[in-house]
């Protein structure tokens, strides 16, 4: 077995070595073109065209948990909390709910006639950032001083808490307005309205897949941009040995409140487009089984690495809502047995996690980092020479 | 308790931190009791002391990692006593531990870029949009980790492997480079020789001279080694049980009844 993998190894090196020095880039653009074209090979109204809008929303889901949980090692199982706080944030902002109010600002008809506070889809999606960054500050806060084991239960909580404040939302009320619409949820949403593009529907998906998967495309962007800088490296020094970060002079409090922060408002901004998307806020939505799933995601394609969460999350969702109940539901009747595979469904995720976990420990493209530990003493054994002497070198030509 | 000793010629030098009673309990337990200690700017200054004697707790307060149950902590003329360890460490404290604790999924450079954080000013919105002026930091501060990094003697080819997988002795090294990319003014050395042979004890003797006078570093350490204790200290602090029984140059500490008394046990 592992003079298989040390020869699986070099293999990768071999391959790894003789691809040009811009393959990366190149496999960027393809892929980014390959996602402009996909929608249009089917109709505008295609089930998986459906399917991948939710998948690429799960994408920017799983992204801003991996914030959280991959770079800061900040074990959040409260996620679901910020997908519900950016869906209120878009009933709030972009429905008749609030009857009372009359702010319109930047939207287009129906929305402008209609009493409510209506604000144009793109203010709404930065608003709900903005919200649910905060809201993740808030939560960050009493977990400060709690490490592994019990921010997970301290996050378990907040989601938890914010979902029984969904559910009891009509009986709370400011201005004499409920707050949230319980089960019943928040419905008659305005439909965004982008110039060039229109009025969003369900008659024709495509635009919706473009928003998302530019959505996608910034949040990636970021994601890479914050991993390699300064605040990305103390992420990392905290996760590692936050004793030591501190005596290297960083902030606690601070760099730990910006991952959260960070973290909550891409998942706030999912959660007000899949609000948008689906046209309705129900509190039942908003369980703990989502935390659960954006986690194994997250978990599947390798903690903290930023391409093997994309690919996670696009697997898992995939699975979730095409294959297992589109494509292979009527599997286990076409062999004589009598039930659809989609009662199975939790027990055939679990049961892939179960066997990627065990085949894969470090996730399908695991981090840079983890796999250089995890591959220590195999590929690179060769012992190093120590060190010159401590003071061998000219102090003028150096440090100064 | 303090101990009065005669004022060496360093002691008019000004001093760059000074503890005045600093006591640390832990429940009942008093692990540093009313420690007080000079250190004059630009010396070598060494706390000894049999184990459990309270030095790394002392340290600890020192750079605001454990907060004095009582006393005082000034540096250069301003009171860390309540400060956090970020803020301390931008001061200009910066420290290595006992046991070494790198951060072992980044590599030696990295850890040093860590060390440097609190002289970077890039922030979130800056790294984002890749501001050329945080770039042009980036760059700076690679360089002059790479360079730290070739000051404390380590291989180039070493610079980009973990610091987990470096051996013992480098990963001193770069514990040392990591706290001096924050351009420190006091340095806190906990047992910087442990684990070493006589050969590399000496050479960081030296090397820590050097540190003083090219950088003009003050530096603090906590060390077993006698040899390098006396080799390298200009005064000499001994713990006992938390309590400070002497203090001065080593000519004079190593001749103290009490300091070998808690070395050796009492003489019948």
């Amino acid at each position: 077995m592992n003079e298989l993998r040390a020869q699986l190894q070099e293999w990768r090196a071999a391959i790894e070595r003789r691809l040009p020095s811009w393959w990366p880039r190149a496999l960027a653009v393809a892929l980014i073109a390959f996602g402009l074209i996909l929608p249009q090979l089917f109709s505008v109204t295609s089930n998986f065209v459906n399917t991948e809008i939710l998948s690429l929303t799960y994408v920017m889901f799983a992204l801003g948990l991996n914030i959280v949980v991959g770079f800061a090692g900040l074990l959040d199982l409260g996620y679901v909390a910020f997908f519900a706080l950016g869906s209120y944030a878009f009933g709030w902002l972009g429905s008749g709910w609030f009857y009372k109010a009359h702010v319109h600002i930047l939207v287009h008809a129906p929305a402008s006639t209609i009493p409510g506070i209506h604000l144009n889809f793109v203010l709404i999606l930065i608003c709900a950032g903005i919200f649910t960054a905060l809201a993740g500050a808030v939560i960050g806060v009493p977990t400060l001083r709690l490490r592994g084991d019990y921010i997970a239960i301290v996050t378990l909580a907040f989601g938890e808490i914010i979902r029984v404040f969904a559910l009891q939302g009509p009986s709370l009320k400011i201005f004499g307005m409920p707050l949230t619409g319980g089960e019943l949820g928040i419905s008659g949403t305005d439909a965004p309205y982008l110039p060039g593009v229109g009025m969003f529907s369900q008659l024709n998906i495509r635009p919706w897949y473009y928003t998302i998967f530019a959505l996608v495309l910034i949040t990636l962007f970021v994601n890479l941009r914050v991993r390699d800088s300064r605040l990305g490296r103390a992420w990392i020094a905290l996760r590692e040995d936050e004793v030591a970060a501190v005596s290297m002079g960083i902030p606690l409090v601070r760099t730990k409140l910006f991952a959260y922060s960070l973290g909550a408002a891409f998942g706030g901004i999912a959660g007000a487009f899949l609000a948008a998307y689906t046209t309705l806020i129900d509190a039942g939505e908003f369980q703990f089984g989502f935390s659960i799933f954006v986690l194994s995601m997250v978990i599947l394609g390798g903690l903290g690495s930023i391409w093997g969460v994309v690919l996670g999350a696009l697997l898992l969702a995939n699975i979730n809502y095409y294959l297992i109940p589109d494509v292979f539901n009527s599997l286990p009747g076409d062999l004589g047995l009598n039930f659809n595979l989609t009662d199975l469904q939790v027990s055939i995720f679990g049961f892939l996690l179960v066997i990627v976990m065990v085949l894969r420990p470090q996730g399908l493209v695991p981090e840079r980092r983890r796999k250089l530990e995890l591959t220590r003493g195999l590929g690179e054994t060769e012992l190093e020479e120590p060190g010159t002497s401590w003071a061998g070198v000219e102090p003028g030509e150096v440090v100064q | 308790m303090t101990v009065e000793s005669p004022a060496p010629a360093e002691a008019f030098a000004p001093s760059i931190l000074r503890a005045e009673d600093v006591t640390k309990e832990f429940g009942g337990l008093v692990a540093v009791n009313q420690v007080s200690i000079d250190i004059p700017l630009g010396s070598i200054v060494s706390i000894i002391g049999p184990n459990g004697a309270g030095k790394t707790t002392f340290f600890n307060m020192l750079t605001g990692l454990y907060k004095s149950t009582s006393g005082r902590i000034v540096f250069s003329g301003r009171d860390i006593t309540h400060d956090r360890p970020d803020v301390i460490t931008k001061l200009g404290v910066a420290r290595t531990f006992q046991n070494i604790r790198l951060f072992g999924a980044m590599t030696a450079l990295e850890n040093v870029i860590v060390g440097r954080h609190c002289r970077m000013r890039a922030g979130l919105f800056g790294s984002i949009v890749g501001a050329p002026w945080v770039r042009n930091e980036e760059r700076a501060v690679q360089e002059r980790a790479a360079e730290t990094l070739s000051y404390v003697g380590l291989r180039p080819r070493q610079f980009g492997q973990l610091s987990s997988n470096l051996s013992y002795g480098d990963q001193r090294r770069v514990e040392i480079a990591r706290a001096l990319a924050s351009d420190p003014k006091l340095l806190l050395l906990d047992e910087p020789t442990a684990g070493m042979n006589p050969q590399e004890s000496a050479a960081l003797t030296e090397f820590m001279r050097k540190l003083r006078d090219d950088l003009e570093l003050t530096i603090l350490l906590i060390e077993h080694d006698m040899k390098v204790v006396m080799g390298v200290s200009e005064r000499i602090t001994v713990l006992d049980h938390g309590e400070k029984i002497a203090e001065g140059p080593p000519a004079e500490v190593r001749e103290n009844e009490r300091v070998i008394e808690a070395y050796l046990g009492k003489r019948g």
